[in-house]
């Protein structure tokens, strides 16, 4: 935790590191086009965006399935990842996740509220349960968790576990007290997965993200006061409680939207700040976009490898990402000591 | 050996101390009592009604009905001692892993063990079609096989930090999580609602079978646990200082450890998997006792009300739908931590 973590810290290789991160996912980006169920070679990619010919099936496959399911992974892992730093850095808990505020129980109990008892089954009725239920969990954990009044962590994580935990016993009760297909669609949700996510969820999906990227960069400088706690943060000029509520507020744009696109992927916001702070280290200036990149790259990677394991069949990009990053985060935490917040 | 100073009783025979704190004994006492009345009426009520005196008279053996007594002993006894024990040692359990991991959410699940249970169960149930017993016994073997596994990997040159292994445990915990949420996606629907049924707990259809390992389990370990409270409440302040302090940090966190894993495995293989209580006694304890010491006879008193509680409402509320006890902790629990969270001011 001495020289050789300063060291690092100081290092241009944060440049360098962003560099191939940035390039990593851009040639991911070309390679989710091409695989999957039927693969595509370089040459169709390219002509479907080049020489766009409607009658041609590959092309539509491309623009029409591939596109989209390739920005949605990027948003969706990119939001997680930051909504993590964020979690993480106003709570001061390492172990805190974005799903901490009840976000992905509110989204999960409305979803399953919907088809139980309202039939819904279509992708924006789910998107949109999965917001709305996102956002009224995580209303309830900040205000029980106190943060009008105040900050204290342990308060919110307790709200938030409290909250979580009662939603998803809610969810559980009534999918035990339905019909079998609530829970057969319960199940392909729980594990998170992007397939047929496309067209119609990405201008909802795009706008909330950038809305929570917004409020983050602006958020930066004072996520490194908080890390700092209370009294320090406070005498720099820090304001807890509007801290709070404008974390709390970019969190649920970024989780929510992204947990109600594509389901609970709960490792991408805890393992890739993580990851993230050994190569940027704790200035929140660079760790946001750091981290942004590597989360949309694991979720990204995650999705082109769950599309490859049972071909022709999918793995949900959830599971892939805990099975990716699992073993990755434990060597991590073998290997070195992961910083501290 | 005993003495008193400043309000706490110490017995301190050799390097284990014993310390009892009024305020603690009072907690655990009452408690106690309300998890004996919430018994009683457990035991009490049901198709056949069975009021306190008689059931006195059933356990004296002086009672003539021979039904009464076969539905007291066979059926209501069992369920209810299984959520009393049960309860007690997810709460003990909890308690140590959130003092190990200095961290209020710390629970057995921490280093893997009752996602580990649930994979061994789901296997048994999606794969073999096996019986009650054979998944009992596979996700207590699944959930003993994750805790020497993450315990393994966290050693490095035989130390294992607090921080590495709840970052090692948390990693193979969403492996394992994963991995279970593939298992009930792809496998068929039949086998998949069985599963998410097991995974939701049950103290229905107990026995004696199911009472006397947790039973025994928690009489013989909850003890060790309360000896070794002082020492382990010293490592958190840090491994360097408490070693300083005469503390043998590493044997005392792998006899927790240990001792934890085997009450939570029993627990499990009792009742099911149910998280919460593990993680809402400890917590619900901590308020009723002083600061600064690990309240392992509160928070089992706690955790056997929260279950008896929470299986008093399954059995006598007629809602007419099926409450699945591990889910009702849940709710029970939750609401609980909620309103306590809504009325203090000063957590």
């Amino acid at each position: 935790m001495t020289g050789r973590t300063l060291r690092r810290r100081r290092s241009p290789g944060t440049g360098y590191g962003l560099l191939a991160a940035g390039g990593g996912l851009l040639l991911l980006m070309l390679v989710s086009l091409g695989v999957g169920a039927r693969g595509l070679p370089v040459a169709v990619i390219l002509d479907a965006f080049l020489a766009f010919d409607p009658g041609i099936s590959d092309h539509l496959l491309v623009r029409e399935l591939r596109f989209p399911r390739t920005l949605v992974a990027v948003l969706v892992g990119g939001a997680l990842g930051v909504a993590g730093v964020i979690m993480q850095a106003v709570t001061r808990n390492p172990l805190a996740d974005p799903g901490l505020l009840g976000i992905n129980a509110g989204a999960a109990l409305a979803i399953v509220a919907g088809i139980a008892l309202g039939g819904v089954s279509g992708m924006a009725g789910q998107f949109t349960l999965g917001c709305v239920g996102a956002g009224l969990a995580s209303v309830g954990v900040y205000l029980l968790g106190g943060l009008r009044q105040g900050i204290n962590p342990v308060r919110v994580v307790l709200a938030g576990a409290a909250v979580t935990v009662m939603l998803m016993a809610l969810a559980q009760i009534l999918i035990i007290n339905s019909q079998d297909p609530v829970f057969d669609q319960f199940r392909h949700w729980a594990v998170g997965s992007l397939q047929g996510r496309g067209r119609p969820l990405l201008l909802p999906l795009w706008l909330l993200v950038l809305a929570g990227m917004v409020l983050a960069g602006y958020l930066a400088r004072a996520l490194d006061l908080m890390a700092l706690g209370g009294d320090l943060g406070r005498a720099l000029g820090l304001r807890p409680r509007l801290v709070w509520l404008l974390a709390a507020v970019a969190i649920v744009l970024l989780a929510g939207a992204a947990t109600a696109a594509a389901g609970p992927i709960s490792f991408v916001g805890l393992a890739a700040p993580h990851l993230a702070r050994g190569l940027a280290g704790p200035d929140h200036h660079r760790l946001l976009p750091c981290t942004a990149l590597l989360a949309a790259l694991l979720t990204l990677f995650a999705d082109i490898l769950g599309r490859l394991v049972i071909h022709p069949g999918e793995v949900g990009v959830g599971i892939m990402v805990a099975l990716i990053g699992g073993p990755f985060f434990i060597a991590m935490a073998r290997r070195r000591r992961l910083l501290h917040l | 050996m005993s003495r008193l100073r400043s309000s706490v009783w110490v017995w301190a025979p050799g390097r284990c101390s014993l310390r009892l704190c009024p305020r603690s004994m009072a907690a655990a006492t009452v408690l106690s009592l309300l998890t004996l009345a919430g018994l009683l009426v457990s035991l009490s009520v049901g198709q056949v009604e069975i009021g306190p005196d008689r059931i006195v008279r059933i356990l004296a053996g002086t009672d003539p009905d021979a039904m009464a007594r076969r539905i007291l002993l066979d059926i209501r006894l069992p369920r209810g001692l299984t959520a009393v024990f049960v309860g007690a040692a997810l709460a003990v359990s909890g308690a140590v892993f959130q003092s190990v991991s200095r961290n209020a959410l710390g629970s057995p699940d921490l280093i893997g063990f009752t996602t580990g249970a649930a994979s061994g169960a789901i296997v048994q149930i999606v794969f073999f079609r096996s019986g009650a017993a054979g998944v009992m016994v596979a996700a207590v073997a699944g959930g003993l096989l994750t805790a020497v596994v993450v315990y393994a990997l966290a050693a490095r040159r035989r130390v294992v930090g607090s921080y590495r292994l709840v970052l090692v445990g948390i990693g193979m915990g969403s492996i394992l999580s994963a991995l279970n949420g593939l298992m009930l996606a792809k496998g068929a629907l039949d086998n998949a609602i069985m599963a998410n049924l097991w995974l939701a707990g049950s103290l229905s259809a107990r026995n004696w079978g199911h009472v006397v390992p947790v039973m025994l389990g928690c009489i013989l370990l909850i003890p060790v646990i309360v000896l070794l409270a002082r020492q382990l409440s010293l490592v958190e302040m840090g491994d360097d200082l408490a070693a300083q302090l005469g503390v043998r940090v590493e044997r005392v966190r792998l006899v927790m450890v240990l001792c934890a894993v085997i009450l939570a495995a029993l627990a499990t293989g009792a009742a099911g998997p149910i998280a919460f209580i593990a993680l809402a006694a400890p917590q619900l304890a901590g308020r009723l006792t002083p600061a600064g010491r690990l309240p392992v006879m509160v928070a089992a008193a706690m955790g056997a009300l929260l279950m008896v509680i929470a299986d008093l409402i399954g059995h006598v509320l007629p809602l007419g739908v099926s409450l699945p006890i591990g889910r009702l902790t849940g709710v029970v629990g939750g609401l609980y931590l909620i309103w306590l969270l809504s009325r203090s001011r000063t957590l």
